[in-house]
């Protein structure tokens, strides 16, 4: 069965907790080990993280987030508006970081391509988009 | 988001709980430096994240500076007891050549 959901919350560091939580309960009828759930949402905070520390350097905007369940399979995107990257290969780097001071790893992307099964990031007309694909391992399901 | 810690034989435990993100992240990374300011007698750190139920890179960034902060003088930190998910970005990151974990 297809399911699918959207969320638009503020980009602020309290609604990361927030962000990663409801993903983590949507994906729950999928049946995902702790391993996989902890994968996820570990991959969502990271997103969600750069949307918050990068986006908006003059403002504050928002961050939209969708979900798209089928079979085993869960599809995530996080977008913004904000300023987007100018070099998406570079930002992709491990321990790349544009704030040096700021004792950040540069590990975020790596991370989410680590932890999922694949990772796209793509400027759009209005900011930038991160999508991200896990598949849930298929596990037998004992009956009475 | 807790900070516990206590000095045995020389070594300073602190202890981790609750979830390290961008936001719990400048509170811990004032807490853990007020605590390794003043806490006296001891020569090492050893960092129990035994009850960290939540880290994302944010941690290892948080970590490298506490790391920074204590070769000023001389004192190794010490990883332990990190969940799954944590041991991966620490191997990712290469962080347990510079804060090795013990068991």
């Amino acid at each position: 069965m297809k399911n699918s959901m959207e969320i638009k919350f503020k980009a602020i560091v309290e609604n990361e907790a927030f962000a990663r939580n409801v993903a983590a309960s949507f994906i729950l009828p999928l049946n995902p080990s702790l391993s996989e759930l902890d994968d996820i949402k570990t991959a969502i905070n990271e997103a969600v993280t750069n949307v918050i520390v990068h986006a908006y350097p003059n403002s504050t905007g928002y961050v939209t987030m969708k979900i798209v369940t089928q079979d085993n399979w869960v599809a995530i995107s996080i977008s913004d508006n904000g300023i987007g990257i100018q070099d998406i290969e570079r930002a992709l780097t491990p321990f790349y970081t544009s704030k040096p001071n700021e004792e950040r790893s540069g590990m975020g992307f790596t991370v989410m391509e680590s932890f999922m099964d694949k990772l796209e990031v793509k400027n759009t007309k209005g900011g930038l988009t991160v999508k991200m694909l896990k598949q849930i391992e298929q596990k037998a399901v004992v009956g009475l | 988001m807790q900070i516990k810690s206590r000095i045995v034989k020389e070594t300073l435990y602190i202890m981790l709980s609750g979830e390290l993100d961008e936001y719990t992240a400048p509170t811990v990374r004032k807490t853990l430096d007020t605590l390794l300011d003043t806490q006296k007698g001891f020569v090492q750190i050893v960092m129990d994240l035994s009850e960290l139920s939540f880290m994302d890179s944010t941690g290892v960034g948080v970590l490298i500076g506490r790391y920074k902060k204590m070769k000023e003088c001389n004192k190794p930190i010490f990883i332990t007891n990190p969940s799954r998910n944590a041991e991966r970005i620490f191997k990712m990151s290469g962080l347990y050549e510079i804060m090795p974990k013990i068991v």
